[in-house]
């Protein structure tokens, strides 16, 4: 674990600049060390161990959600005691990407992602057969919000 | 909304475990893809500009720099007044994240979702009571739910195929 104060002022630099609008260019790393007055080299150095430190994730996209492929957000209730192998039963499953305890009587939310509808609901009655408990289902209808990051 | 061919889904899929960090990155994802390094730019430029992806960049993990507060505040608002409330929320800075979802009754009455993360859980409050004061939210039926584990946090797969392999 990482507190944030143990960044370095160049970390939160990067950090903020660079949660979007990533260069599309053959050498990105070497435009964003440009824009940073660093050299490339230096540039993948820090994000490597950027990533060792468990600050960042990957360099990646996030993709809008049923744009590709479908997804939908699930939750058990789960008996206290039985928590963390339930979650581990959902966790172990390749289409589930996030999975969460929560304080609620509906203690496990995960969100599904998979290749289309039908194949979302396969996994879900895999999870009900595996645990014995109903997931519920709750699939986005309408997002009011443009995903810019997350300011540090 | 564009259209997706294969292509576009196996780079999405192999941008799923994140770009390598290498000198040239393109290349070297569109290599076993048969995409030449200007053929994966272009591809990521139009899904870009198509609203496919989202976001193209450095994904942080907030949890490991102290961002621990993590609710998702839920309420029951009436179908016809959703969307324009959904707006007034996502309008707060605070707000990481706003949606309506599909209610399953009787199990979950709750429409509309707002994600706010933060590093105390009393300032979260806050921010929370603040929302039912200004947007109008309080005498909703609502509920606050914190995060307390996080067991799992990685990339959205796609396919069965792939997502078995990994």
């Amino acid at each position: 674990m990482v507190p944030a104060q143990s960044l370095s002022r160049q970390e939160t630099d990067l950090l903020n600049r660079y949660q979007r609008d990533f260069p599309l260019e053959p050498r990105p790393f070497a435009a964003m060390a440009k824009a940073m007055a660093m050299n490339e080299d230096d540039m993948l150095a820090m994000l490597a161990d950027l990533q060792d430190r468990g600050v960042l994730g990957r360099v990646g996209a996030t993709v809008r959600p049923n744009r590709a492929g479908a997804s939908t957000l699930a939750a058990l209730a789960v008996p206290p005691a039985r928590l963390d192998s339930v979650a581990g039963q959902v966790s172990a499953m390749a289409a589930v990407n996030h999975n969460y305890a929560r304080e609620h009587e509906y203690n496990l939310w995960f969100v599904l992602t998979a290749a289309d509808n039908a194949e979302l609901d396969r996994v879900l009655t895999e999870i009900r057969v595996a645990t014995g408990l109903l997931p519920i289902k709750l699939p986005l209808e309408a997002e009011y919000h443009i995903d810019l990051g997350f300011p540090l | 909304m564009i259209e997706i061919d294969d292509k576009d889904h196996q780079l999405l899929t192999r941008l799923a475990d994140g770009l390598p960090l290498v000198p040239r990155p393109y290349a070297e994802i569109g290599g076993p893809l048969d995409l030449s390094e200007g053929e994966v730019i272009a591809r990521l430029r139009r899904l870009l500009a198509g609203g496919v992806i989202r976001r193209l960049g450095l994904i942080v993990r907030h949890h490991e720099l102290g961002y621990r507060a993590n609710a998702m505040a839920v309420w029951d608002v009436p179908d016809d007044k959703v969307d324009a409330l959904g707006a007034k929320l996502a309008a707060y800075d605070f707000v990481t994240l706003c949606y309506r979802r599909r209610r399953q009754l009787p199990h979950w009455p709750y429409n509309l979702f707002a994600m706010v993360h933060g590093k105390a859980r009393a300032r979260v409050l806050t921010q929370i009571d603040q929302l039912n004061d200004q947007v109008g939210l309080r005498a909703l039926p609502r509920q606050v739910l914190f995060s307390n584990k996080r067991y799992k946090q990685s990339a959205a797969r796609f396919g069965t195929g792939l997502a078995k392999a990994g």
